[in-house]
């Protein structure tokens, strides 16, 4: 810390927190001290608050208390001579900003000065998204993020920035401006599709905003790892070993930018500057530099890539467009689409098939009829794109595992999108990728190139043949629809009864620690992204991975699924902190769960039943809690009896909480959840000998408090209440 | 005074130039002082390199020229190690017994039998109590205060099985110590048996005896000198960072001067509130002083500036030296290094010197023995006396000379100062550390001795390790001869190596950080453990890129904590002197080979600073070595399997 920085850093603060102080006050003014204050639809208050010193702030005079701490921490500006040590004040002066800029954040949202959401600020990351991104931080597919304070010298370089970060995977965090103009507004003046789905994303145009990013972080300490709230030293030590962002300070570095930048310093988020700043290179609170400057918009990224100790693989796909997943969100809007396929306008079809090396020549890639340039703009084309593998290790029950992976693949491309799979595809490649260069060609090299790349372990040769010949994709598409049928015919036959091993999934213990997932064939993981074929694709790939067989041994209860290999398994991984373990039990030792669920369970002791929630419901549910509050209830690797995270799809197996009686339990789900599920959910039903079961489930049109789906279950026949009783 | 010009160098005697100004003024009046008598007095050779035995009435005997062996057959090594035992016993008991009435004021204060004194740190109370594995939750002040104070005293009196700080020390010394049997089981018990060792036709192998050394050390190190420590912070607060000038120049032209002297804080405190009282500061203005000032000497001037930003006048070797500035209304003295001349040069102004200690009789000194109970009364009847002294002043000769410093680096200041309070560790400076920005560690400590030249092999030790991108402890005598010559200020950084200038420049420090008295070397010990403790640098004190150097020591406490910092894994160079083991040849390579086998740390005596430096920089680099850190560091980048590896 130079002491130029601290001076800086430590007046920024006492600024921030006078501005904080002053609008709280107007605001205690004009909507009373009692007034409710919150963030949208998040359980963790105002989490970067409640993360480090464990205040729930509701209502405006609970802010007394955390700018009362905030004052505590606020040091001395450095005298000229004889000054006394200025890291560990410096440091609090980071943190009282902190603390300071969200209650001045949460404050917008009750004053609307200015207002945290426009069309081009986001404002505040609610539950919903700081889940679902998480989960990319947590699977190694978000390798961190970068917090953007200012802007670029010209729209032209912020572009190639975005870009630039965009292919190397990273989130981009936006707030400040630099002599009034942002980085978010440089990037919107060229068209530059923002928000969460593209990883770029503007918080606000002030610097304060980026309390946003430090909320985003400290919520994954506690959602993902576990960290009670005001357990200062653990939110911050995740957050340097797990969370790799950095802030990228471009423009003229300003005190309230040095105050922040300080308080980031804590989580082990260091900044590098565009502007001759002094600079921090020893070592200790961060992992490496704390404050590197100087640095030219060329070598930016690079070097902050470096200064956090980030390892990013980049695979150098062979497209003349930008490729990587923060592409994947893109849209490509209909009046921007050059031409298309598929969705129900033309036939269109993909298909992973496995051959013998022989016939396979690895780099071979085809275009079998008319490339995009013969094709006319604006029109629909067929497609058939087959990709023949082949590999000592590679296995049938593989394929449907590898080819699901040809949406992502494709669509990391920029300018091409990709929906759904098998013979429902979708694909629009936009004017600007065709303006590129891009071709039909090019989707084979990009199957070439990550099949290699994502399943070496399996696949050793590949070639890609890209039908556009009508007939020919016709006649191709026969093939394909015969494979499905063997491979649907394969997946129907099993059960967890008919394998002899289960597998882990300890794919975000990075981020949870101690928690431990059981894929078997009835039950996918609880993040829904891994089924038991995926598991065991996964341990084929990577056999140290997260991913292990669990010879689950001798069964010791069939009701609730209970065998001694799991047990095992499960004793020995969470170090003796579970001993027993059910896999179709809600009540009687259920499985833990991380923070990536799809859907939290959690028991009606009045109804005799269930309710389930999906994450992306932000609404109250009749548990009294919502999503986000039950979420923060269940995660961090501990048995809850009673309450339970899912994947969505395992409401729909036979083995659904079977100890319990299964399905007949549900009393409540969110609509759009019934919705989604009613046509897997049928031949369960047909099973119960109920098939307009689902509408007897209660939704939130009912009502949101137990009494009254208690209610509606009673009029409209329900059975649960007539069910043994669930404790 | 005279203009007449006298032959005597006094840059022979010091290079403070104070000093000079000082010693030229006694010796035109004829006034001996400690400087004086120590070119009349040589040093008795014999007794100097641990040769006289004079334990029983058959000798003394001086095993010097062809005398291999004294009347009862004792040997050179038996009598070098011996001759060196009672030493360390005698520092560990001033030390050790300083804790101890540390610990009764505080339960006395516990026990409401201490009138208007509360203590000043509860998180220190709460931390201290969970080294003694004493429950603080919901427990009121006073009742932990107790426990704490009565789970002190018991360590005192103890008898078998072990202190109870011991567990603080790295695991794998503790392992050791258990093995080679020299864990302390109660600090009085250790420096009895070391006495008793000692004895006439006791202990005579030299190797036993000196483990007993060890276990005695170690009873003060990690017992009595740590209680000090420890329970001072309670009494009186942690230190952090303070601001304060040192040498004569604090003494004030105009102001009533108090000069507090010793070692035990207690009255010393007492006597700086008594000196903000309206009624004191009314009798001042009542005999024309400007107000009162106080300053220190020794390490109650350590104590008192780490905690109350009080100035320090001098180190021990400037007692003699502050009363003769004339300045002086009153100095209070309480135990250890206070001379016995003192009272002699006080005769000459019209200072009056007060003993404070039931303990200690200085001089012709007056009395007045504190009632622990009561010491409030005592401050204030010291202050007063002081003041109504102040109208007697004749000439003063105050020497513009005092120089600013920072101090108060407690252990629990610099992990703070490394993270702030959601960050605090003391991870950057090991990772400083592993990648060579700071080289090592050096802790400068003890006396200051008039058979050197005063300040001359401190001052240069510490800028020349400095200068090597050496980070810098003092403490005691030692930290205020730094401070006297200015190495105590941030702005010391501009001498320091360009890597250890960078740390200093992120962190805001002095190269040089003043951790206290010389009790408070327990401070070191637990700054290293935490250095163990957190990580990349093995994980025990020995091996640390770290050494201690005593450069100009004179005390038997100065060979206790020698002693003990060698057994808990630390090199030690001591200057100035000689090795009091010198006439046993034997003994002398084993404080070196030997303990460096046995403890993994060794005490070697070396005259000159700059060979003192060039051997500290050696035992440096051969650690950095060891510990393979002695080559660039490649940048690891982390990718998600690595993150997974990573603790939180």
């Amino acid at each position: 810390m130079s002491k130029i920085i601290a001076s800086a850093a430590i007046r920024g603060a006492h600024s921030i927190f006078e501005r904080t102080e002053a609008k709280l006050a107007r605001a205690k003014e004009s909507f009373g001290a009692d007034a409710a204050i919150e963030l949208p639809n998040t359980g963790y208050y105002l989490p970067v608050i409640y993360g480090l010193i464990g205040e729930k702030v509701e209502k405006l005079s609970d802010m007394d208390k955390v700018l009362g701490y905030a004052k505590d921490l606020l040091p001395e500006v450095p005298t000229e001579n004889l000054w006394l040590p200025y890291l560990g004040t410096t440091l609090d002066a980071g943190i009282a900003t902190l603390l300071a800029e969200e209650c001045h954040e949460a404050l917008t949202y009750l004053d609307s000065d200015p207002p945290p959401v426009t069309e081009l600020w986001l404002g505040a990351a609610d539950d919903v998204i700081m889940r679902a991104k998480g989960v990319e931080f947590v699977d190694g597919s978000a390798p961190g993020f970068a917090a953007v304070v200012g802007a670029a010298p010209d729209n032209a370089t912020a572009v190639r920035l975005a870009r630039e970060m965009q292919e190397k995977m990273l989130y981009v965090f936006m707030a400040g401006h630099d002599g009034g103009v942002s980085f978010g507004e440089q990037l919107e003046a060229e068209g530059v599709q923002l928000g969460w789905d593209t990883r770029l994303v503007p918080f606000g145009k002030e610097v304060y905003s980026q309390i946003y990013s430090v909320g985003f972080a400290t919520r994954a300490a506690m959602a993902f790892g576990g960290v009670q709230p005001g357990d200062y030293e653990r939110i911050l030590a995740y957050n340097k070993s797990r969370v790799f962002a950095f802030v990228l300070a471009m423009g003229t570095v300003t005190d309230e930018w040095y105050a922040t930048a300080a308080g980031a310093i804590s989580y082990g988020f260091p900044t590098i500057a565009t502007s001759d700043i002094p600079q921090i290179l020893p070592t200790g609170v961060c992992t490496y530099e704390h404050v590197v400057s100087n640095v030219t918009c060329d070598e930016l990224v690079q070097r902050a890539i470096e200064v956090r100790g980030l390892k990013i693989k980049v695979l150098d796909v062979p497209v003349p467009v930008s490729y990587g997943p923060a592409f994947e969100g893109e849209r490509v809007r209909k009046e921007d689409t050059y031409a298309e396929t598929g969705g129900q306008k033309s036939p269109a079809f993909e298909w992973v098939r496995t051959l013998d090396a022989a016939e396979v020549t690895d780099g071979k890639i085809e275009v079998v009829g008319p490339e995009l340039d013969e094709i006319e703009e604006g029109s629909a084309f067929p497609i058939g794109i087959v990709v023949d593998v082949a590999g000592r290790k590679m296995q049938s029950d593989f394929e449907p595992v590898v080819e699901r992976q040809v949406h992502h693949m494709l669509n990391f491309a920029e300018g091409v999108l990709h929906m759904g799979q098998r013979d429902l595809i979708w694909i629009r490649i936009s004017k600007v990728a065709k303006d590129k260069g891009f071709k039909l060609h090019h989707l084979g090299d990009i199957l070439h190139a990550k099949f290699l790349d994502d399943f070496e372990a399996i696949v050793d040769k590949v070639q890609v043949t890209i039908y556009t010949e009508p007939a020919k994709v016709e006649e191709m598409r026969e093939l394909a629809r015969v494979s499905y049928a063997v491979r649907d015919e394969r997946m129907a036959g099993l059960t967890d009864d008919t394998v002899e091993v289960f597998y882990s999934c300890t794919l975000c213990q990075s981020f949870a620690p101690s928690h431990i997932c059981v894929v078997t064939p009835e039950r996918l993981g609880l993040c829904g992204a891994y089924n038991w074929l995926d598991a065991k694709t996964s341990n084929e790939l990577n056999p140290a991975g997260p991913n292990q067989p669990i010879d689950k041994g001798t069964c010791l209860d069939t009701k609730t699924g209970e065998w001694a290999g799991v047990n095992q398994f499960i004793a020995e991984k969470s170090g003796g902190a579970v001993e027993r373990m059910t896999c179709y039990s809600l009540m009687d030792n259920p499985m833990t769960s991380c923070g990536c669920f799809m859907a939290i369970i959690a028991l009606m002791p009045m109804c005799n039943g269930v309710m389930i929630v999906n994450r992306e419901y932000a609404g109250m549910t009749p548990s009294g809690m919502k999503f986000s509050t039950l979420a923060g209830t269940i995660g961090g690797g501990v048995q809850v009896p009673g309450f339970m995270g899912i994947g969505r799809g395992y409401i729909a197996s036979k083995k659904f909480m079977s100890a319990e009686g299964g399905l007949g339990r549900v009393v409540w789900m969110p609509k759009e959840l019934k919705e989604s599920m009613r046509s897997s959910l049928g031949p369960r039903m047909e099973e119960m000998g109920d098939p307009g079961f689902l509408d007897r489930i209660a939704d939130e049109t009912v009502g949101e408090t137990e009494e009254a789906v208690l209610e509606f279950i009673a009029a409209n026949g329900h059975p649960a209440p007539a069910m043994d009783p669930m404790f | 005074m005279s203009d007449e010009k006298t032959t005597t160098d006094y840059s022979e005697m010091s290079i403070d130039p104070t000093a000079a100004e000082m010693l030229k003024i006694a010796e035109e009046c004829e006034i001996e002082t400690v400087f004086s008598r120590s070119r009349e007095i040589k040093p008795c050779s014999t007794g100097a390199t641990g040769g006289c035995c004079k334990l029983c009435a058959m000798g003394p005997c001086r095993l010097i020229g062809k005398y291999e062996r004294g009347v009862c057959g004792a040997t050179r090594d038996t009598i070098a190690a011996r001759n060196f035992v009672r030493q360390v016993a005698a520092g560990a008991a001033a030390h050790s017994d300083h804790g101890r009435d540390v610990a009764l004021t505080l339960q006395a204060i516990a026990k409401g039998e201490i009138e208007d004194v509360a203590i000043a740190d509860v998180v220190k109370l709460a931390k201290v109590a969970g080294y003694m594995g004493i429950e603080a939750a919901g427990k009121d002040v006073n009742t932990l205060t107790l426990e704490v104070a009565e789970c002190a005293l018991a360590q005192y009196g103890q008898q078998t099985g072990e202190l109870v700080y011991i567990p603080r020390a790295p695991v794998k010394r503790q392992e050791l110590w258990r093995k080679l049997g020299v864990v302390p089981r109660g600090i009085d018990r250790e420096i009895v048996e070391a006495m008793h060792r000692t004895a006439a036709g006791t202990d005579q192998n030299y190797q036993s005896l000196l483990d007993g050394a060890v276990k005695c050390a170690l009873a003060s190190g990690w017992g009595g000198s740590m209680l000090a420590t420890d329970l001072q912070d309670i009494l009186y607060g942690t230190p952090s960072p303070v601001r304060s000038s040192a040498n004569l120049g604090v003494l004030s032209e105009d102001k009533v001067n108090i000069l507090i002297h010793g070692h035990e804080p207690l009255l010393a405190s007492m006597i700086i509130d008594a000196t903000q009282e309206p009624e004191m500061l009314t009798l001042a203005e009542s005999v024309g002083a400007k107000g009162i000032n106080i300053a220190g000497i020794c390490c109650t001037a350590n104590e008192s500036l780490m905690r109350k930003g009080v100035p320090p006048a001098g180190n021990m070797l400037h007692q003699e030296l502050a009363l003769l500035t004339g300045a002086v209304e009153l100095m209070v003295v309480d135990v250890q290094c206070i001379f016995q001349g003192l009272s002699e040069v006080a005769t000459h102004f019209h200072t009056k010197l007060i003993s404070s200690s039931p303990k200690a009789c200085v001089g012709d000194s007056e009395r007045i023995v504190v009632d622990e109970h009561h010491p409030r009364d005592a401050a204030r009847a010291i202050v007063r006396a002081a003041v109504e002294n102040f109208p007697n002043r004749k000439d003063v000769h105050i020497p513009k000379v005092s120089e600013p410093l920072v101090a108060g680096f407690s252990h629990e200041y610099i992990r703070y100062m490394l993270g702030g309070k959601m960050r605090a560790s003391l991870n950057p400076l090991n990772e400083n550390i592993v990648n060579g920005k700071i080289r090592g560690a050096a802790a400068v400590v003890g006396c200051s001795s008039p058979r050197a030249v005063q300040d001359y092999a401190v001052v240069n030790v510490v800028r020349e390790l400095i200068a090597n991108n050496v980070l810098v402890v003092v403490t005691g005598c030692a930290a205020i001869t730094s401070g006297k010559h200015g190495l105590l200020t941030p702005e010391t950084m501009a001498f320091a190596g360009e890597s250890l200038r960078e740390v200093c420049e992120t962190v805001g420090i002095p190269p040089v950080l003043h951790m206290g008295s010389c009790v408070d070397n327990s401070r070191i010990l637990t700054l290293l453990a935490d250095v163990a403790a957190t990580g990349g640098l093995g994980d025990d004190i020995a091996g640390l890129p770290a050494v201690a150097l005593a450069p100009e020591w004179y005390s038997e406490k100065a060979l206790e904590i020698a002693t003990y910092a060698v057994a808990s894994g630390a090199h030690v160079i001591f200057g100035g002197v000689g090795s009091p083991v010198e006439n046993s040849p034997v003994v002398k390579d084993y404080m070196i080979d030997g303990w460096t086998e046995r403890y993994g740390g060794s005490l070697r005596f070396i005259k000159e600073p700059q060979d003192m430096v060039a051997a500290t920089l050696d035992l440096i680099d051969n650690a950095r070595k060891a510990l393979k850190i002695d080559v660039a560091q490649e940048r690891v980048l982390f990718d998600m399997d690595m993150r997974r590896e990573l603790s939180v």
